[in-house]
C-alpha cells in the first residue's frame, strides 16, 4: 500500500523539510536534525519557502485545499536530493498521502517523484545511508512511542536499532505499543474525548514502564501526549528521536553544543 | 466548538459498557495476533494473498455471478436475485409462503441485518427467531448488535440473566452455564417447530456451488437438521473462485476473528439433501443480495467488498474500543462499518458521512485486517466525498486560510512570528477554534515560530537556504 520505492541515496547532500510543527513550536527538534545528519557528513539545505506538507487538509478531507499546498511543497523542494524529515507522518504524506490525493491530477508524477525521495529521518539514517549503530552515550532508560504512520514502514525498526546501541540507553517496553495516542491531527479536536481517553491509555501503559523519558519520530504524537500530561498535573518527559541522537553526541563530547537562537 | 456524534456517544457510554468492550476487543486482538504468529512465518504475505483472491473475484463478478448461479442450478438449488433490501425480503417471503411456512430458525446472517429481515417477517405473520446465543439474546431485548462476530459485546452477564427472566426463560441467574442450558432448551423446542432455516454464508465456492457456513454453537447445523427448506441469504460478494481457496479464506476467517484454527463448526453444503441422506432440507433457495453492493463497485471505495466479516478490525480499533458499536448507528460498526455503512446509504449517504471520520488514521485496521483492506485510505476518500458534498462536519477545522497560508512562504512567515500572541492570550481569547479545543485537555507549547529560521542565519555559512 505505501509507496515506499526509494531513489538510492548516491550523495550526501540532503533537503531538510522541518515540518510545520517544528517552525512553529518545536525548534531544537530542528536544529537537532541538523546536527545529526551534519554530523553523519551530510550537506544540509533548508528551503526557505517551505511551509506544511499538507496533511491537515488531508487527513481533514478537504483534498483541493490539502493539493494547493502539495504543489508549493512539491516546487519549494525542487531537485534531485532526499528530503528528510523529522517525522513519520510528515513523510509518510509525502510518499503515500499526496500520491493518493494527486491519482487523477495531471501532476502526479511530479508528486511521486517528491515521494520517492522523502524519508523520515531514522528510516534515512538506517536505510538510506546504512548507519548501523549511533555513537555517544545517553544513560536513561526510554520508552519509544512509535508513531501509527509508521506502521509497517521501517521507521520505527530503524529508530529503535539506532536508540538500542546508544551506550547506557535501555529501551523501555511498554503495553499495547500497537495503539494509537490519539492524536490524529484534526481528530484531535474533533473528537476530543475519544482521542484524550486514547491518549490517558497511553500515558498509563508508559508511565508503568517507568521510563525517564518519552522518545517518539513525531512531535505530533508527543504535543499530544506531553500535553494531556501536563494538563493532568503529572508531567512527562519528551524528546525526539533527533534530540536523543544529538544529546548522545554531546554528552560525549562528541559535538560542541551549538548557539542556541 | 462542535463534536462529532461519535465522539459525543463515546463521552456518555457506561463506564461498564465501555469496559466490557474494551476487555472483550482487547482480549480477541491479543490472542488473534499471537495465533496467527505463532502458526504463520509470515501471516502479512497470507493477508495480503488473500486480499488479492478476493479482490480478483469483486472485480470480475460479471463472469462468476453467472458461473455461479449455474453451478447452484446444476446442484439443485433454486437461486433469486435481489437488487435492494426490500426485494431480498420479498424473496424469501414468496418462498416461505409457497409452502405455506409461518416459523422461521435464523442462523447468524449480517446480510439479514442489514436488510431487516426479521421485522419484515414479523409484520407479515412469520415469526422469525434467532438461534445464535448473542443474537438470541439481541433479539429477545429489542437491542441491536454492537460488534459483526460477538453481537453483544455491550453487556454483562448480569444484563443477560435480567433479561431471560424478563421474558419468562427461568429466574435470576447470572451463572453462564445456567443462561446458556436455558437459551438451548427454549431454542431445541423452535428448532423442531420451525418450517424453514434461514442462513447466510460466508463464502460460495464459484467452480462447486459449494457454499461454507461457520458457527461455534452448532445451531446453523440444528436449523438444517431440522427443517426441510433451506433459504440462504448472501451478500455478492461473498464467492470465491475455487474451493482450493477455502484453506487459505478459513485459516484467516477462524484465526482472525475469534483466535481460532477453525471454528468449531464448519460446514459445506453442496445443494439440497440426496436421496440416499436422511435428514436436512429437500428444498435449497439461494437469495442474492445486491442492495448498493454494485453503486460501491463503481468507486473507488471497491476494496471494502473484499470483507468477510471477521470483526478484527473492530477488535483492534481504539475508536471502536472507546465508542463501542451502536456509536455507528448502523449494521455494520467500527473501521470496516465507517466506508461501509455510508456506501451503501446510497443518496443518504450524508446521514452516515460522519462515519470516517470517527478515526484517527492510525492504520491498525489495515494491519489486521486478513484481506488487507487499505480501510485509512478508504476513510479519506470518504471524507473527501463527504467535503465535495458540502456535508457539514462539526468540529472539523476549514482549512482554506491555512491552505493560503501554506502556499505562500510570506504569508507563512508572517504567521510565524504573529502566532507568538498565543503565547499570552488566556485559552478563552485565542482567535483560533482549533487550538481553543486542543487546551480543554492538552496545555499548547511555547509558541517559538521562526526560531529555527533565526538560528540557521547566524550560523557561519555551514546550511545552505
Amino acid at each position: 500500500m505505501l509507496n515506499t520505492e526509494r531513489k538510492p541515496i548516491t550523495g550526501k547532500r540532503v533537503q531538510l523539510m522541518a515540518t510545520c510543527l517544528c517552525d512553529a513550536f518545536y525548534d531544537d527538534v530542528a536544529v537537532a536534525t541538523v546536527e545529526v545528519l551534519e554530523h553523519v557528513g551530510c550537506t544540509v539545505a533548508f528551503p526557505m519557502g517551505q511551509t506544511c506538507c499538507g496533511q491537515p487538509a488531508f487527513n481533514g478531507g478537504d483534498w483541493p485545499a490539502s493539493r494547493k499546498v502539495v504543489r508549493h511543497t512539491v516546487q519549494t523542494f525542487a531537485g534531485d536530493d532526499p528530503v528528510i524529515v523529522p517525522s513519520g507522518s510528515c513523510a509518510a504524506m509525502l510518499f503515500h498521502g499526496a500520491v493518493l490525493e494527486f491519482e487523477k491530477e495531471a501532476d502526479l508524477p511530479a508528486v511521486e517523484s517528491l515521494g520517492r525521495r522523502a524519508w523520515e529521518l531514522g528510516d534515512f539514517l538506517v536505510n538510506g545511508l546504512g548507519v548501523r549503530t549511533w555513537p555517544g552515550r545517553y544513560p536513561a532508560s526510554v520508552a519509544l512511542h512509535r508513531s501509527c504512520h509508521t506502521r509497517g514502514t521501517a521507521s520505527s525498526p530503524a529508530a529503535a536499532l539506532l536508540l538500542q546501541s546508544i551506550e547506557g540507553l535501555r529501551l523501555a517496553e511498554f503495553g499495547e505499543g500497537e495503539q494509537c495516542c490519539g492524536f490524529g491531527g484534526t481528530f484531535s479536536v474533533s473528537f476530543p474525548h475519544i482521542s484524550a481517553a486514547m491518549g490517558d491509555l497511553k500515558l498509563e501503559h508508559m508511565r508503568a514502564a517507568k521510563p525517564d523519558v518519552v522518545v517518539s519520530g513525531d512531535m505530533s504524537c508527543l504535543m499530544h501526549l506531553g500535553g494531556l500530561a501536563e494538563k493532568e498535573g503529572s508531567p512527562i518527559r519528551t524528546l525526539h528521536l533527533a534530540q536523543v541522537l544529538r544529546d548522545a553526541l554531546l554528552n560525549a563530547g562528541l559535538l560542541a553544543r551549538s548557539k542556541s537562537a | 466548538m462542535a463534536t462529532q456524534p461519535i465522539d459525543q456517544h463515546a463521552a456518555h457510554l457506561d463506564a461498564s459498557t465501555r469496559a466490557a468492550v474494551y476487555d472483550g476487543t482487547k482480549s480477541s486482538h491479543e490472542k488473534r495476533t499471537k495465533l496467527l504468529f505463532d502458526h504463520y512465518a509470515d501471516p502479512d504475505r497470507l493477508r495480503e494473498l488473500a486480499g488479492e483472491i478476493k479482490q480478483h473475484v469483486i472485480e470480475n463478478l460479471d463472469t462468476y455471478l453467472p458461473a455461479v448461479e449455474a453451478k447452484l442450478k446444476q446442484n439443485g438449488v433454486q437461486v433469486h436475485w435481489a437488487s435492494t433490501a426490500e426485494s431480498a425480503c420479498e424473496a424469501v417471503l414468496r418462498i416461505l409462503r409457497a409452502r405455506g411456512a409461518t416459523k422461521v430458525v435464523k442462523s447468524k446472517t449480517m446480510v439479514s441485518e442489514e436488510i431487516e429481515l426479521s421485522e419484515f417477517l414479523e409484520k407479515n405473520g412469520v415469526e422469525s427467531v434467532e438461534t445464535d446465543l448473542g443474537e438470541f439474546i439481541v433479539q429477545i431485548d429489542h437491542d441491536h448488535p454492537s460488534h459483526i462476530v460477538k453481537p453483544i459485546i455491550h453487556k454483562n452477564r448480569r444484563q443477560i440473566a435480567q433479561s431471560f427472566e424478563d421474558h419468562g426463560l427461568g429466574a435470576y441467574d447470572d451463572e453462564p452455564e445456567v443462561i446458556t442450558r436455558r437459551a438451548r432448551h427454549y431454542l431445541r423446542h423452535k428448532y423442531l417447530a420451525a418450517d424453514a432455516a434461514v442462513t447466510g454464508a460466508n463464502f460460495l465456492v464459484a467452480e462447486s456451488g459449494r457454499m461454507v457456513l461457520v458457527t461455534n454453537e452448532g445451531n446453523s447445523r440444528f436449523c438444517l437438521a431440522a427443517t426441510r427448506c433451506h433459504i440462504a441469504l448472501i451478500g455478492i460478494e461473498k464467492i470465491l473462485p475455487r474451493d482450493t481457496d477455502l484453506a487459505l479464506l478459513l485459516n484467516l476467517l477462524g484465526r482472525s476473528g475469534t483466535a481460532q484454527q477453525l471454528t468449531v463448526y464448519t460446514e459445506f453444503i453442496q445443494g439440497p439433501r440426496l436421496a440416499a441422506q436422511p435428514d436436512g432440507p429437500d428444498e435449497m433457495h439461494v437469495v442474492f443480495v445486491d442492495n448498493r453492493r454494485t453503486d460501491v463497485l463503481a468507486t473507488e471505495c471497491r476494496d471494502i467488498l473484499r470483507c468477510i466479516r471477521c470483526g478484527a478490525c473492530l477488535n483492534v480499533c481504539p475508536v471502536y474500543r472507546q465508542a463501542g458499536g451502536h456509536a455507528y448507528r448502523s449494521v455494520y460498526p467500527g473501521p470496516v462499518g465507517a466506508v461501509l455503512s455510508p456506501l451503501l446509504m446510497g443518496k443518504r449517504f450524508p446521514e452516515k458521512a460522519d462515519l470516517p471520520k470517527a478515526s484517527s488514521l492510525c492504520g491498525a485496521c489495515n494491519e489486521v485486517c486478513p484481506v488487507n483492506i487499505p480501510i485509512p485510505d478508504l476513510l479519506l476518500r470518504l471524507r473527501d466525498k463527504a467535503k465535495q458534498e458540502h456535508v457539514p462536519s462539526p468540529g472539523t477545522p476549514p482549512m482554506a486560510v491555512w491552505a493560503l497560508l501554506a502556499s505562500q512562504p510570506t504569508a507563512w512567515k508572517a504567521a510565524l512570528a504573529g502566532g507568538r500572541l498565543i503565547n499570552f492570550l488566556p485559552t478563552k481569547l485565542i482567535p483560533v477554534p482549533a487550538l481553543r479545543a486542543w487546551e480543554q485537555s492538552r496545555t499548547l507549547p511555547q509558541w517559538r515560530g521562526g526560531e529555527f529560521r533565526k538560528w540557521l542565519k547566524q550560523r557561519p555559512n555551514k546550511t545552505e537556504s
